[in-house]
C-alpha cells in the first residue's frame, strides 16, 4: 500500500506535483547546460505558435527576433497596436517542376501569425524592422516615462 | 493546397552527437529538400543567420558535409525576457550515392536559405538501354 501523501511535496513548498517536476527539470537543465556550455540554458516554455520569439530590452527598446527563412520583407506584414506586435505572412515554396524525385521535404511551406504583447509600454510610432539572412529584428522603443532618467539633486 | 495550411513550430534540433566540436556552441541540424531530376541533385537547407561567407561545403568520397556558422545577434547589454529558440552552428552530412560533377557545384545563399546544385557527372546519368530481340 502506498502512503495516501505520496504525491504531497507541501514539504518542498509546492501543491502542485507537476510544477515541482518542472521546476527540478529546469533546474537540471540549467545545470548540464552550465557544464556543456559554460551558460545556463534559457530556453522558456514557448509559446508553441510560429515563429518562434525572442525578446530581449535594454534600457530605451525592446527587440523582438525570429528565424523566417525563405521569407522575404515584402511577404511580411508587421503591426503593433498598443503593446500588442503581430507578426504575419506566408511561406511559399515554390514547385521544383514535375519531374523530379524528392529524397527528403523537410522544410513546409504555410501561413503564420503570431502576436506577442510587450511587457511594458512603448513609443509604437517608432518601431523599425530589418530582415537580413533570414533573420527579422523588431525594435520597438519603450516609452519615455519607462525610460531611465537621471535626476539631478541641487 | 500545400501552400495555405498554416505552419506548424517546428523546434530547432540539436544535433545529437557533436562530435569533434572543437569551438564551444550549440549545433544545430538544418531542414533540407533534396530532390533530383535527370542531371542533378538540388539540396535546399534552411540556414537562418548564415551569411555566404560563413558556409561552408564540402564534397568527399561521396560523403556532402554542408555547415554553417552564426553569430550571435545580441548586444551585450540586451536583458532577455522570452527565450524560445537558441542560435548556434548548423551542421549536415549526407552521403550521395551518385557520382557529382564537383568542378559545377554550385551555391547560393538567399534569405538564410542554401541552394545547392550538384551535377551529376556523365556516366551516372540515366541510359536507355535498348534490348536486342535475339
Amino acid at each position: 500500500m502506498l502512503p495516501r501523501g505520496i504525491f504531497n511535496f507541501s514539504g518542498i513548498g509546492s501543491a502542485n506535483p507537476f510544477t515541482e517536476m518542472e521546476r527540478m527539470r529546469r533546474q537540471m537543465d540549467a545545470l548540464s547546460g552550465m557544464l556543456v556550455r559554460g551558460a545556463p540554458w534559457r530556453r522558456e516554455q514557448s509559446a508553441g505558435v510560429f515563429p518562434l520569439l525572442n525578446l530581449t530590452e535594454d534600457k530605451d527598446s525592446y527587440y523582438v527576433r525570429a528565424e523566417l527563412p525563405g521569407i522575404g520583407a515584402d511577404e511580411l506584414g508587421i503591426e503593433i497596436i498598443d503593446k500588442t506586435l503581430t507578426v504575419s505572412g506566408e511561406r511559399k515554396i515554390p514547385e521544383e517542376g514535375e519531374k523530379v524525385r524528392y529524397h527528403r521535404r523537410e522544410r513546409e511551406a504555410g501561413r503564420f501569425s503570431r502576436a506577442i504583447t510587450l511587457p511594458g509600454e512603448v513609443d509604437s510610432q517608432k518601431t523599425r524592422a530589418t530582415m537580413r539572412d533570414g533573420l527579422l529584428m523588431i525594435t520597438v522603443p519603450k516609452a519615455e516615462a519607462l525610460k531611465p532618467r537621471q535626476i539631478t539633486v541641487n | 493546397m500545400a501552400g495555405t495550411k498554416d505552419l506548424k513550430v517546428k523546434e530547432k534540433q540539436e544535433m545529437k552527437s557533436p562530435a569533434e566540436q572543437t569551438t564551444p556552441g550549440l549545433v544545430f541540424t538544418p531542414d533540407v529538400d533534396i530532390f533530383e531530376s535527370e542531371d542533378e541533385i538540388t539540396l535546399l537547407a534552411d540556414m537562418p543567420g548564415v551569411t555566404s561567407d560563413h558556409v561552408t561545403i564540402d564534397l568527399n568520397e561521396g560523403v556532402l558535409t554542408i555547415s554553417g556558422e552564426v553569430k550571435p545577434w545580441e548586444e551585450s547589454d540586451e536583458k532577455d525576457v522570452i527565450v524560445e529558440f537558441e542560435i548556434g552552428k548548423y551542421y549536415r552530412q549526407f552521403t550521395l550515392s551518385e557520382i557529382i560533377d564537383q568542378e559545377k557545384i554550385e551555391a547560393k545563399l538567399e534569405n538564410g536559405v542554401l541552394r545547392l546544385t550538384l551535377p551529376k557527372a556523365e556516366k551516372a546519368k540515366p541510359r536507355k538501354i535498348t534490348v536486342n530481340a535475339g
